[in-house]
Parts: structure tokens; C-alpha cells; sequence
């Protein structure tokens, strides 16, 4: 997942490396940092924003390492849904139970269905649609996509799904 | 000049483009150091045989004009087994069930040691193990660009242009019927039925389109890549085929608000061989429209080289024969 944090550090040296170590040592991925040097917050401290890729499960080692290192912490927020992928159905969506289609991707837990649309140009022909499918990472988003592919054959289903190289 | 003799077998609408590019590039050819000499034409009911060179024009003009390409009544393989010559250009049609006759006409040639190029996938698509040992066993050159895009380089890109790198996979659009159909349904927000038929009447499809609709002329195409590439004994029945019959325009129009069209993409990867429908961002090297073919192939120096061309037409074809003969006995 995605976490964007900010922090504040104390004007001495040293301090933004004791803000980085506990994030690499729990194998979390930087993605960037705004060090607002030219800031002070009320209480003197220097803001830093950070933004990082770690496994969901490390997220409060991180934090408590953090905090025993001294780096006071004022926001965290998680983007736990980061990669986005989308697939057209065709055929009998709505005839083979859609909810059950939907389903079978939200029960897996790391991954969901975010968007539909749907078009049905009359009853008794095949139906199109669009879903939106977001997981907490590219593998997750595979694999959600393999799932709902054995789901489709056999509801009869053609799913379209995109080139690898877009997932890459 | 050294003088290579050639026969062409099969002569339909590839062997007839390959013998009117022969008349047409007769000058290039020689500035490559070599002088080609077709010495027999056979079609499917006749033959023409002329050991010091026929006339390609009277060939050409008996067949349009008789049906025929000459008063003898030799088969293809009969000319293959008795006419003194060193190259055969096999043009015979695919035959996806057996190889048909254009297996054992290569199979022949090559137990004569006879060079070998060809635009015929059904052979290649069945046997390509075989043949590749036949040609090895006698030392004869085996080429056959055609087979795979028509006029776009895919084959002699990867054993030639990026010759050394590792590939990685390969993907692409690998059937013009097919992207013409989706294109079009695409444009005019038309039924898959509707652009087929638009597509017959231009003569883009067959009138028995299968063969390109359900994806079976693409895994052929795949499966010689496969083969040739990655040293897979993989057969068309080790692809995992689906075509674009069941395509909607509503399909099309939901993966277009999405920034997508929708493509019949052929892949090669980690040993899996598929050809499906997929979704294609808009602005994707890929994304290419009307009968184009397109190949994509990954590797590890060169990173992803593409290349796009004409995948059918007769002259197109040639072209690609063509530039197999020149590679195999141009004179550096």
C-alpha cells in the first residue's frame, strides 16, 4: 500500500536519517520526500513530507520505530487500493448473476470492483460492460484479474483485459 | 554472375506477385551479385519448364489467360524431384490440418538439398521441428519471412537487425481481417456482422472468413515465431486461441471512454502461446488500425522494438520472398 506521512524533524543533523532508516529497515520503498527546511512548525520543528510504498502488515513497526527515534508524526494517511486496471465483459452479464461476478473479486480482500458500466442494447442479446478494478498491488491485480477470468468461462463470458505491457 | 535456378510452386496469388516482383526487380537483383533464373512454375494442374529461363510475362499471361501455367502435366513435387535447380519458392496454400502438399514439397526439396523459401504457414505451423532438421541434415537454407506479416519484417528482424540480443517475448497484431473488422466497428459503431461483410465485399476476408475470425491464422503465426524464436516444439494446438466474433460495438465504445481499443493481440511469453481480444491503450505503438499487422518484441539490450507493415496483398508477400532470396545469396 501507499503512505503519505508527514512528519517534523529537529534542526540538528542526523534527523532525516533517523526518519529514513525505520522505513528501509521494514523494506519500505520511498517514493518522495519534501523537506521544508525554509518552515518551522509553532513548535520550532522542521515539516517533511513523505511518501512511501510498504507491506500493510509493517505500517505500525514503522510508525513505533518513528516515534522511539523521536520524529513526532502529524499525519498519516493509507492508500490501501494503489493500482488501477480495467477489463470489458461480454455476454450475459446480468443473466449469470453480476453481483456474483462482483463478488468474486471483493471477497479476495486485496482487491475491488471500484466502477461499472454497463450497456444492454436489448434483453436477449449480449451485454458489454466495463469494470474498474483497483488492488493493493500490481500481482493482486493479476491475480484478481485470473480469478474473475475463471469465473467468466464459466459463466460464458469473454473477458478483454489489457496488454501486459500495460501493467508493467 | 553466379546464376541461381529457381522453381516456383504454387501459383496463386502469392506465386503470381512473386513472379511479376522477379520481372519488376530483374536490375536490383543482379546489383546484388546474382542473377535468378526460374526455371519451372507449377500450379495446382499444370506446369512450365524451361531449363535456361522461362519467360515470366508468357507464364503470367497463360495463367490468366488459360488458367494454366503450361502444357505439362507435372505436379509441383514431380518438378521439385526432376528439374535441375537450387532454390524453391513454395507458394502452394495453407493447409492447417495436414501441411497438404506444401509439407512434402519441402520435405523433398530439402532431402535434394535444395534451398527452401516460402509464405506457406501450414507446413511450418505443424512440422516446423521437422523441417528445420530436414533443411539442417542437408544443408540447405530454410526462409520464410512470409509466413509471419506479410511485407512487416518480424522474423529476419529478430535473426538479423537485433541479432544478439535475448528476446524476451513477443506480441502483436498478427491478422489484418481482424484488425480491419475491429477498426471498422470501431469507426462506425457497427455490428461484427456488418463490417465482416463490408470486409468480404472488399475482398479483405475470405468468404469463409474462419480461418482469421477465430483467431486460427494468428496462432500459426505465432506458433512460427514460438518455434523459431524461442526454440518451442509447440504445434497450433498448443495455442490458446479466442477471436473476435463475440465483439460488441458497445465493447468497443465502453474500452474507448476508458482511453482503449480493443485489439486481437497474439503473444509469446514465459512459454505461453495465446491470441485474445485485449484492451490496448489508444496511444500504444500497438494501437494500429485498418489491415495493418504489427510485432513487438522485447528484449534485453535493444528494450521493445516494433514494427508495422502490410501483413497480406501478393506483392506485399513478395516482397518478403523477395528479401529471403536476396539474404541467402546476395554477395557482400
Amino acid at each position: 500500500m501507499r503512505v503519505s506521512m508527514d512528519i517534523e524533524l529537529k534542526d540538528t543533523p542526523g534527523q532525516l536519517l533517523c526518519a529514513l532508516t525505520p522505513i528501509s529497515e521494514l523494506r519500505g520503498n520511498l517514493k518522495s520526500i519534501v523537506h521544508h527546511h525554509e518552515e518551522r512548525t509553532p513548535r520550532g520543528t522542521i515539516p517533511v513530507q513523505l511518501v512511501f510504498e510498504a507491506e500493510p502488515d509493517n505500517l505500525d513497526a514503522i510508525i513505533d520505530k518513528l516515534k522511539k527515534n523521536g520524529i513526532g508524526i502529524s499525519r498519516v494517511d493509507e492508500k490501501r487500493l494503489i493500482e488501477e486496471g480495467a477489463v470489458i465483459l461480454i455476454g450475459h452479464i446480468v443473466h449469470t448473476d453480476i453481483q456474483d461476478t462482483i463478488n468474486s473479486i471483493d471477497r479476495t480482500g486485496y482487491a475491488e470492483v471500484v466502477d461499472i458500466s454497463l450497456s444492454m442494447p436489448h434483453i436477449n442479446t449480449t451485454s458489454s460492460a466495463s469494470l474498474k478494478i483497483c488492488a493493493v498491488g500490481i500481482k493482486e491485480l493479476h491475480e484478481a484479474i485470473s480469478i474473475l477470468k475463471n469465473v467468466a468461462e464459466k459463466k460464458d463470458l469473454l473477458v478483454v483485459e489489457p496488454i501486459r505491457a500495460e501493467f508493467s | 554472375m553466379k546464376i541461381i535456378r529457381a522453381s516456383i510452386i504454387g501459383f496463386g496469388s502469392v506465386g503470381q506477385g512473386v513472379a511479376q516482383v522477379l520481372l519488376q526487380k530483374k536490375e536490383e537483383i543482379q546489383k546484388k551479385g546474382f542473377d535468378l533464373k526460374v526455371v519451372a512454375v507449377a500450379d495446382s494442374r499444370s506446369a512450365a519448364i524451361d531449363e535456361k529461363g522461362l519467360d515470366l510475362e508468357k507464364v503470367l499471361k497463360s495463367k490468366k489467360e488459360n488458367g494454366r501455367v503450361g502444357s505439362e502435366t507435372l505436379s509441383g513435387l514431380e518438378v521439385i524431384r526432376n528439374v535441375e535447380h537450387e532454390v524453391v519458392i513454395e507458394t502452394t496454400p495453407t493447409d492447417i490440418e495436414t501441411g497438404g502438399v506444401g509439407l512434402d514439397n519441402m520435405l523433398t526439396a530439402f532431402e535434394k538439398g535444395m534451398d527452401v523459401v516460402t509464405s506457406n504457414k501450414g507446413p511450418l505451423a505443424l512440422k516446423y521441428g521437422e523441417l528445420a532438421e530436414a533443411a539442417q541434415k542437408n544443408n540447405a537454407k530454410f526462409r520464410f519471412e512470409a509466413t509471419v506479416g506479410g511485407a512487416m519484417p518480424a522474423i529476419n528482424l529478430i535473426r538479423d537487425t537485433i541479432a544478439g540480443n535475448s528476446i524476451i517475448s513477443i506480441e502483436g497484431i498478427l491478422n489484418g481481417t481482424c484488425n480491419y473488422i475491429l477498426t471498422r466497428m470501431m469507426e462506425e459503431h457497427a455490428s461484427y456482422e456488418q463490417m465482416l461483410a463490408e470486409s468480404q465485399e472488399l475482398g479483405i476476408a475470405e468468404t469463409d472468413p474462419t480461418y482469421d475470425v477465430e483467431g486460427i491464422d494468428a496462432a500459426c503465426k505465432l506458433v512460427i515465431l514460438a518455434n523459431y524464436v524461442f526454440g518451442m516444439k509447440a504445434t497450433y494446438h498448443d495455442v490458446d486461441v479466442k477471436g473476435i466474433t463475440s465483439i460488441t460495438p458497445e465493447a468497443l465504445s465502453l474500452a474507448q471512454s476508458e482511453g482503449y481499443v480493443i485489439k486481437q493481440i497474439g503473444e509469446v511469453k514465459d512459454g505461453c502461446i495465446q491470441t485474445s481480444p485485449r484492451l490496448v491503450p489508444e496511444s500504444h505503438p500497438l494501437a494500429v488500425g485498418g489491415t495493418l499487422n504489427v510485432v513487438s518484441v522485447q528484449t534485453d539490450l535493444a528494450g521493445t522494438v516494433t514494427s508495422t507493415g502490410r501483413g497480406a496483398g501478393s506483392i506485399e508477400t513478395a516482397s518478403a520472398i523477395l528479401s529471403d532470396l536476396i539474404s541467402i545469396y546476395r554477395e557482400d
